[in-house]
């Protein structure tokens, strides 16, 4: 199954011709200067750092040391696609929980993926380029060498003689011509060991480099696909509730209260006017609560006019002031929008309950396909997902969709929130929400 | 009298809306149920007034409000009452932005209760006038708020040196930061007063005079 491109390739009689011997040279001609470069840059660390750790300077450069296999990791697995161009592999790690350095440092040097890329980088720089550049080095050296010998035998031979590859003797053009010739030959024959080595290599880079197997695992997938089944299934039931709501329980009331107002206008002695206000006034009473309540479950200005009409209104609605910065080119998938907007309903409802904030803010724009809000206040911040608040549901319907919370909330302030979501655009809903004129 | 064309899908509601206006001494032309029923009857009838709901079938989402603000481009001076179960700052500026905002209504459909006042309105719309629900008056409000208090804390404090006559040096020096971002403050309390260059005028002298007015 591994690096089937190449594989394949190998097999077939195309291979010759095909881009994949050029791609496998490039890739060893590429390895040597890195990886040089690499060993450099690690040992300069670990000296520097290794001395310096009496003044302290050098805990941070160690750091850095063990850290050294996250650039370099992201860098080799841009660089394996020229000769495994089949699968691009996944970023092996995770999102931090929240944001801010302390936490990214955290998670990183917890995880497996850090370590493994870490022996990578150090597989790397000490052992695989050197053999590469070898393993380059005697292609370009051999066919190279074979096939130049007319020009040296021209030049540095004085038209005499030359020795090939600093073996034999040869005396003669025609001799040297035939070798030249057996030169050209030679390199179909070594562009096949040359292929294998790099699939090799190319198997054993995805070994160390991919990400952890257990998201191939059938069940977490199975686990995943049925709880996307169950989110959009909530949702759909709440759209369906309001919109009973809404047709059945609201117009009826609203029926109702007509009625007993156009009553009202017959009934003028007491003491039935006065019963009469107080059933009208109950109703009206119900009809606002009705109102709220139908809002609370799914506001209809998210589906005709999208999250930035349906922010704008919670931030209207906010008892601290709220300043909008808002850049948001399209309508999203529903799922999307309505998760968002509950997670900045949510947000704003705890800056009014628990900050203490004076003020807030709602940032949001669209950043390599995914959505990016932040909500921030000025506030006393401790607040916490993890502690039965409503972010943790929040953080639950985001993450069914590849979404992520993350909370910076230091105590004694400032809190922000922030919301990542894999955003695909939603072409089929309207992209300008408002009508034409 | 008023002569009306009503839009409302729900039959419970639409009857006594009829029964209502009725009693009143006005004429219902014609009740429809969609949307595209309203466009029609609107081109037969030639009402004195429309009154719709907002959500209507097809897609039961804005269609009444699509529909009304089609009505008005077509036939400027249109009077409309749109009848709302939303409290909603936007769908009321819509119908405001329409034809110079007069003419036209929005209110939300609990006020039909109060069947004095909503006669009332829709007499007033119908003569020409602007009824907003007195709910989203206050959501436009508390919206349009004072333009001061956008600005955040930190603009506030340059804004209030500024106006004490202040150069930009001056002002950083006073709070302790640099002048560069003194300058940067200044660019947001600009955009977020709304004052756009110009060479008639001088834009720190009406940012400064916005302060001391408010």
């Amino acid at each position: 199954m591994h690096t089937p491109g190449l594989w394949q390739a190998l097999h077939e009689r195309r291979y010759l011709r095909s881009g994949w011997p050029w791609r496998c040279a490039l890739y060893f001609l590429t390895s040597a200067p890195l990886g040089a470069a690499l060993l450099v840059c690690l040992l300069v660390l670990a000296l520097a750092g290794s001395l310096l750790t009496v003044v302290l300077v050098g805990v941070p450069l160690l750091l850095m040391l063990v850290l050294a296999g996250l650039p370099v990791a992201r860098l080799e697995r841009r660089r394996l696609r020229l000769i495994d161009p089949a699968v691009p592999m996944a970023d092996a790690h995770r999102d931090p929980p929240r944001t801010g350095p302390a936490a990214w440092l955290r998670t990183r040097l917890q995880e497996r993926s850090t370590w493994r890329e870490l022996g990578y980088a150090l597989l790397f720089a000490c052992l695989l380029w050197p053999l590469e550049a070898v393993i380059i080095g005697t292609v370009i050296g051999v066919s190279g060498g074979l096939v130049s010998t007319p020009l040296v035998m021209a030049t540095a031979g004085g038209g005499e003689e030359v020795r090939v590859i600093k073996l034999w003797l040869v005396h003669s053009y025609p001799a040297a011509f035939a070798v030249a010739l057996a030169g050209l030959l030679l390199l179909p024959l070594l562009a096949y060991p040359l292929g294998l080595l790099a699939a090799g290599r190319a198997r054993l880079t995805r070994l160390l480099l991919d990400a952890p197997p257990e998201q191939d695992d059938v069940r977490v997938r199975e686990l995943s696909r049925s709880r996307m089944r169950l989110v959009t299934a909530f949702e759909a039931e709440r759209r369906r509730i309001e919109r009973d709501l809404h047709d059945g329980a609201q117009q009826r009331l609203v029926a109702l209260s007509m009625h007993l107002g156009l009553a009202r206008l017959d009934a003028r002695e007491e003491p039935l006017a006065g019963l009469l206000a107080q059933a009208h006034g109950e109703a009206q009473a119900a009809l606002v609560e009705l109102r709220e309540l139908i809002r609370g479950i799914h506001p209809q200005v998210l589906t005709d006019r999208g999250l930035a009409a349906a922010v704008e209104d919670i931030a209207d609605r906010s008892p601290v002031p709220v300043d909008l910065d808002l850049d948001l080119p399209h309508r999203f998938l529903e799922a999307v929008e309505s998760a968002v907007y509950f997670a900045v309903c949510e947000a704003l409802a705890n800056v009014a309950k628990h900050s203490r904030a004076t003020r807030a803010a709602v940032e949001a724009r669209v950043d390599g396909g995914r959505l990016d809000v932040r909500v921030r206040d000025n506030g006393v911040g401790g607040a916490d997902k993890a502690e039965g608040t409503g972010l943790e549901g929040v953080a639950d319907r985001l993450s069914v969709l590849g979404g992520r919370l993350l909370v910076s909330s230091p105590s004694g302030g400032p809190t922000v929130l922030r919301v990542l979501v894999p955003c695909p655009p939603a072409p089929d809903r309207r992209l300008d929400a408002r009508p034409v004129r | 009298m008023v002569r009306i064309v009503l839009a409302e899908d729900s039959v419970l509601l639409r009857e006594g809306l009829v029964g209502l206006v009725e009693r009143f001494g006005h004429q219902v032309l014609a009740t429809v149920g969609t949307a595209d029923e309203l466009t029609a009857a609107v081109a037969e009838h030639d009402p004195d007034i429309v009154v719709t709901d907002v959500r209507m079938p097809p897609g039961f989402s804005d269609e009444g409000l699509r529909a009304a603000l089609r009505l008005r481009e077509k036939n400027p001076g249109l009077p409309v009452l749109v009848l709302s179960q939303y409290v909603q700052r936007a769908y009321a500026e819509e119908l405001l932005d329409s034809s110079n905002g007069t003419h036209v209504g929005y209110l939300l459909k609990e006020r039909v209760g109060h069947v004095e006042e909503f006669v009332d309105a829709l007499q007033r719309v119908a003569a020409g006038a602007t009824v907003v629900d007195p709910e989203v008056v206050r959501q436009l409000l508390r919206h349009r708020r004072d333009p001061l208090a956008t600005l955040s804390p930190r603009e506030q404090e340059v804004l209030a040196l500024m106006a004490e006559g202040r150069s930009n040096a001056s002002v950083a020096a006073a709070l302790h930061i640099s002048e560069g971002t003194v300058s940067k403050h200044f660019g947001s309390i600009l955009t977020k007063l709304d004052l756009t260059l110009s060479d008639a005028t001088n834009r720190r002298v009406l940012a400064v005079l916005t302060y001391l007015r408010a």
